[in-house]
């Protein structure tokens, strides 16, 4: 794809998150858009944001479940950014009228760095050892294409349908928790909806960070100390909408809930 | 389940062909085919005569076991109760040994939580914390389910009648206090030949696996029977149950409880 093209679309995804409305798949526009195409273009919208004042403080990696990688016929996960403006809080309400198109909502595991990881060459130890706390965490995924017709360069290009997200209510040493078996117990209207465990997430919510840290290493890009890192779906995503009240448990981590206005 | 339409020639004879179906590895059409007006009453009476038999063989019942536990479950099988079954000594398979396949029919496995009593419990109106207060600890386990019916297809009644399609079960890791625990949030991960196949957390069976012993107790209660205390429970199957087959080694890794494992031989 040349340059401009890549602006274009960039701006379109956008001006879709900010005027709230989906566009037509990207993917399915008759030009052959690549892997690394779609990161550019994720790229462009985020220097749109930036510019607005928008401040990065971490990374999402997503595709990180078996489900998901068959339903969108890769064996990779991906990323985008997370910034200032996406951060909700305990307590806070998510406005889905102001802020979101069609979201879903998942549970993950969060990682805040205490030290930089500078891929390639970074091994689960390396992030084990980087990583100041984990924190039990909503993502609240959005697409900006259309009825989430989404084949993988959509949802790369379109930062990962990342739409925001909300951090828990306590923060746990790395080193008190087994990230491969802690449960996970998502409620939706206090109604049990799912169960999962780390392990969803690629084997290990570590590996997935370790996955990012690598990949991004590749093209010069740190995960910086003091960054969010959100880990991956370990559950199904559930569509949400206006009143829905969320809830996630991670045994030995804690919980964290959103409701949606 | 006072209802009952079998007189005790009927209960012990299907009692016969279901066991010997078990002991004699082959499948049989669910039992509901040629009786359907069975009902839940026939078809326990038809498990505690199974129980009885194996007894007067000289076998020994270790525990009991809970089925149909999570609402995915109840929800496929178009049910709102979960069904009990007992365990006899030869069930059980000791952590990291063998389970003879040609033994069984076409076993599948489950992730569940144990738990062993130190004081009785008596239904009807037992409760979680009757059940938390009278465990005496937490244990994983691994069961193997096995249905007698053709195609592992069955209705309840049917699955009653076949003693929950009980076959084998595996104890290992470590136990625990239930104090000491979340078994809510309790992760499991299931693993078949190093691939993980099937994982979730406690919640999954009836909101906490307490639940299902209490609700055991209160099942045995409508036959005047109750849970004695040093009683081995399993609590019904946390994970989708998976198939399993002859040279599969399986590993069941548990939060804070340690690990389960067997060999499919």
């Amino acid at each position: 794809m040349d340059a401009n093209l890549i602006k274009q679309y960039g701006d379109e995804l956008y001006n879709a998150m900010l005027e709230r409305k989906t566009i037509a798949p990207l993917s399915s526009r008759g030009v052959e858009m690549s892997i690394e195409d779609a990161y550019h273009t994720s790229l462009h919208m985020l220097n749109r944001r930036v510019e607005a004042g928008a401040r990065v403080v971490g990374k999402k990696i997503g595709v990180t479940s078996k489900a998901v990688q068959t339903m969108l016929n890769v064996h990779q996960p991906d990323f985008g950014y997370l910034t200032d403006d996406m951060v909700f809080s305990q307590g806070e309400e998510m406005p889905i009228s102001e802020r979101l198109i069609q979201p879903r909502a998942e549970g993950e595991i969060a990682f805040i760095l205490k030290k930089d990881l500078i891929g390639p060459g970074i091994s689960n130890a390396d992030v084990l050892a980087a990583t100041e706390c984990v924190i039990p965490c909503f993502e609240v995924v959005d697409s900006r294409i259309e009825n989430w017709q989404i084949a993988i360069q959509d949802t790369i290009a379109d930062n990962a349908s990342c739409g925001l997200f909300v951090l828990g209510d306590k923060a746990v040493s790395p080193t008190k928790v087994d990230l491969v078996t802690c449960g996970m117990v998502v409620e939706k209207n206090g109604k049990i909806l799912s169960t999962g465990a780390g392990a969803a997430a690629l084997g290990s919510p570590v590996n997935c960070v370790t996955w990012l840290a690598n990949t991004l290493g590749e093209f010069g890009i740190p995960l910086k100390a003091g960054e969010v890192i959100l880990s991956g779906s370990l559950v199904p995503l559930e569509p949400v909408k206006a009143g829905d009240f969320m809830r996630v448990d991670i045994g030995g981590i804690g919980s964290a809930s959103v409701y949606f206005s | 389940m006072s209802n009952r339409t079998f007189t005790k020639e009927q209960v012990a004879s299907m009692a016969e062909y279901i066991e010997n179906a078990e002991l004699n590895v082959h499948d049989i059409p669910k039992v509901t085919n040629d009786y359907p007006d069975m009902t839940f009453g026939d078809a326990y009476d038809v498990q505690w005569e199974i129980r009885r038999r194996k007894e007067a063989r000289g076998n020994k019942v270790v525990g009991m076991k809970m089925g149909l536990t999570s609402w995915a479950k109840m929800a496929q099988m178009g049910v709102d109760t979960p069904v009990y079954g007992f365990l006899a000594d030869y069930f059980s398979v000791p952590d990291g040994g063998e389970v003879d396949t040609s033994e069984l029919i076409h076993p599948k496995i489950e992730a569940e939580v144990a738990f062993v009593t130190k004081a009785p419990l008596k239904g009807p109106g037992c409760h979680i914390g009757d059940v938390l207060a009278a465990t005496d600890f937490v244990i994983p386990a691994v069961e193997v389910i096995d249905s007698r019916y053709e195609n592992f297809k069955f209705d309840l009644i049917s699955v009653v009648a076949d003693n929950a399609s009980s076959t084998r079960f595996i104890t290992g890791g470590r136990i625990a206090k239930v104090e000491d625990v979340d078994l809510k949030t309790l992760g499991v991960v299931v693993e078949i030949n190093g691939e993980v196949v099937e994982l979730g957390a406690g919640a999954a069976v009836l909101g906490h696996p307490a639940s299902s012993v209490a609700m055991l107790a209160n099942m045995l209660a409508e036959r005047g029977e109750h849970i004695p205390a040093g009683t081995f429970i399993m609590t019904g199957g946390i994970t989708a149950a998976v198939a399993v087959k002859k040279g599969d080694n399986v590993t069941v890794r548990y939060q804070d409880l340690g690990t389960v494992s067997a060999r499919f031989v």
